[in-house]
């Protein structure tokens, strides 16, 4: 490779702009930039030294103010292996309990010169609304109801890595798409990448609009199975019972569970997909979580690689030439 | 110079060319063994290939060759910005005590080299680290010499050394071509 010293337009130094806030956003071949840079950071977690120095310097601070093990974990991890250096900032044991609101928090992390921040909230737009007032990069880990970027993502990859391309892939998301961020990364992302989508729960767990969405909506599971590719099951949020949206867990597995039973007697065999943590027996049984046709840890194995792509194309072009 | 692209190698020199670089990697080393030939990405892992098989050739016996790709490891990521695209590394042996030669297709300010040399140094700690280059253009930026080159030219940075191989590029050729804009 020849190295040329002539500096990028501002465009090719940004090719993501200066944060992540969702799919929506994003253009269908900023979202293929992404899938392909992380396929090759894939084989750096597979090395004996996990670790390369692209962001080495960069200051990551993780902003957690809703409680998330996986997602908090998957994001530190693609930060140290990139070498950036990263704080967490949890809500319980912070200023942010004693009611410091989310830009002065981020304000002060800001005055400690730091470089981006990845922010979990549980308001829809938060990570919006600090992009808007800090320099930093804002990488949006879930807000509220909105969107959550990077499990779209993870999930586009590891339907890509089975697929191919995704023209005309049928996808089918089973479970709460009204109050899912994860529905909603996932319903842009495919959409964007030309594939098909389903959804598939009980009507009152489904978005009013869901005619304008432009998406196939079964009210049966039996249905969707026979339809769709590839399931994404959406973990049941247990408060959606005591919220009246249910009438019981067991019921919802009676009716929309995905059972093995249901699986054999699809035409073909599908790609079972759950962003976790997993209920088993209620949205998923353990036979078809564990099943030979579950990618589940694939998901998370590419949930590294994703949030290290993001984090590379947002951290270039931050000195002038 | 003007407009005009200058063939400095040609298909047939340029394998001459390679064939000399493959009996001098032999040469430098005193023999074929515990030689791993690295090619950086990308038009370095289809030169390494090459004169892997003209080694094979001539000494009968396997050099075994990888890939590496140094986006990550670069200096210029807050400049110039993420490369657009990411290639592969690829090095599934050891290589603790291997006799390395890193072969890239240009020489030039040698940040690249650098670069590979902290990658490599991420696998393993070789017993010695060779640097050959297809073309060396001058221009260095780093106190970093090529151990084998295969043709020297002097070429001022607003021209560019193109190294065409066959399976990327439909071609063998080292041209010397104007930079389309300064930018």
């Amino acid at each position: 490779m020849t190295s040329d010293p002539s500096p990028a337009s501002p465009d090719l130094r940004r090719p993501l702009g200066k944060d992540l806030l969702g799919l929506e956003e994003l253009s269908p071949e900023q979202i293929t930039l992404i899938l392909d840079t992380a396929g090759p950071l894939k084989e750096i977690s597979e090395r004996t030294i996990k670790k390369v120095p692209a962001l080495r310097g960069m200051t990551i601070v993780n902003l957690f103010f809703e409680p998330s093990t996986r997602t908090r974990i998957s994001f530190e991890f693609a930060e140290k292996r990139l070498s950036a250096d990263t704080v967490n900032v949890a809500t319980a044991g912070s200023s942010v309990s004693k009611g410091e609101t989310l830009v002065d928090t981020a304000r002060n992390l800001e005055a400690m010169r730091i470089d981006m921040v990845v922010i979990r909230h549980d308001a829809s737009g938060a990570a919006r609304f600090l992009a808007d007032r800090i320099e930093s990069n804002v990488v949006n880990a879930g807000d509220g109801m909105h969107e959550h970027p990077t499990q779209g993502l993870l999930d586009l990859l590891t339907l890509r890595d089975r697929f191919g391309d995704l023209t005309g892939r049928r996808v089918c998301i089973v479970g709460d798409v009204l109050h899912s961020r994860v529905a909603r990364s996932n319903l842009w992302g495919l959409r964007k990448l030309g594939a098909e989508v389903g959804i598939c729960g009980p009507r009152s767990l489904l978005p009013n609009a869901i005619d304008s969405l432009g998406v196939q909506v079964f009210d049966r599971i039996e249905a969707a199975i026979e339809w769709a590719e590839a399931l994404n099951i959406l973990r049941l949020q247990l408060e959606r019972m005591q919220a009246g949206y249910i009438p019981s867990l067991r019921e919802y597995n009676r009716v929309f569970g995905v059972t093995r039973e249901r699986l054999e007697r699809a035409p073909r065999d599908l790609l079972i997909m759950h962003p976790g943590p997993m209920n088993r027996g209620v949205e998923i049984d353990s036979d078809v979580a564990d099943g030979p046709h579950s990618v589940i840890l694939d998901q998370v194995t590419n949930g590294v690689a994703v949030r290290m792509a993001v984090l590379y194309l947002l951290a270039g072009g931050r000195t002038a030439v | 110079m003007s407009g005009k692209p200058t063939v400095v190698l040609d298909a047939r020199s340029m394998a001459r060319t390679l064939r000399r670089m493959a009996d001098e990697v032999v040469e430098l080393f005193g023999g074929p063994e515990h030689l791993v030939l690295v090619g950086i990405q990308r038009r370095g892992v289809q030169l390494a290939d090459r004169i892997a098989e003209f080694i094979e050739e001539r000494e009968g016996t396997a050099v075994p060759r990888g890939a590496l790709d140094i986006t990550l490891y670069r200096d210029d990521l807050q400049t110039i910005g993420p490369r657009p695209v990411v290639g592969k590394t690829d090095l599934p042996w050891q290589l603790d005590g291997m006799k390395v030669v890193i072969v890239d297709d240009v020489l030039y300010t040698g940040r690249t080299i650098r670069a590979a040399m902290d990658e490599l140094a991420d696998f393993g700690r070789p017993a010695r680290i060779a640097l050959a280059v297809l073309v060396d253009r001058g221009g260095r930026e780093l106190p970093i010499h090529a151990d084998i080159v295969g043709k020297t030219v002097q070429a001022a940075p607003h021209l560019r050394v193109d190294v065409g191989v066959v399976e990327l590029d439909g071609e063998d050729a080292v041209t010397i071509v104007p930079r389309e804009s300064q930018g």
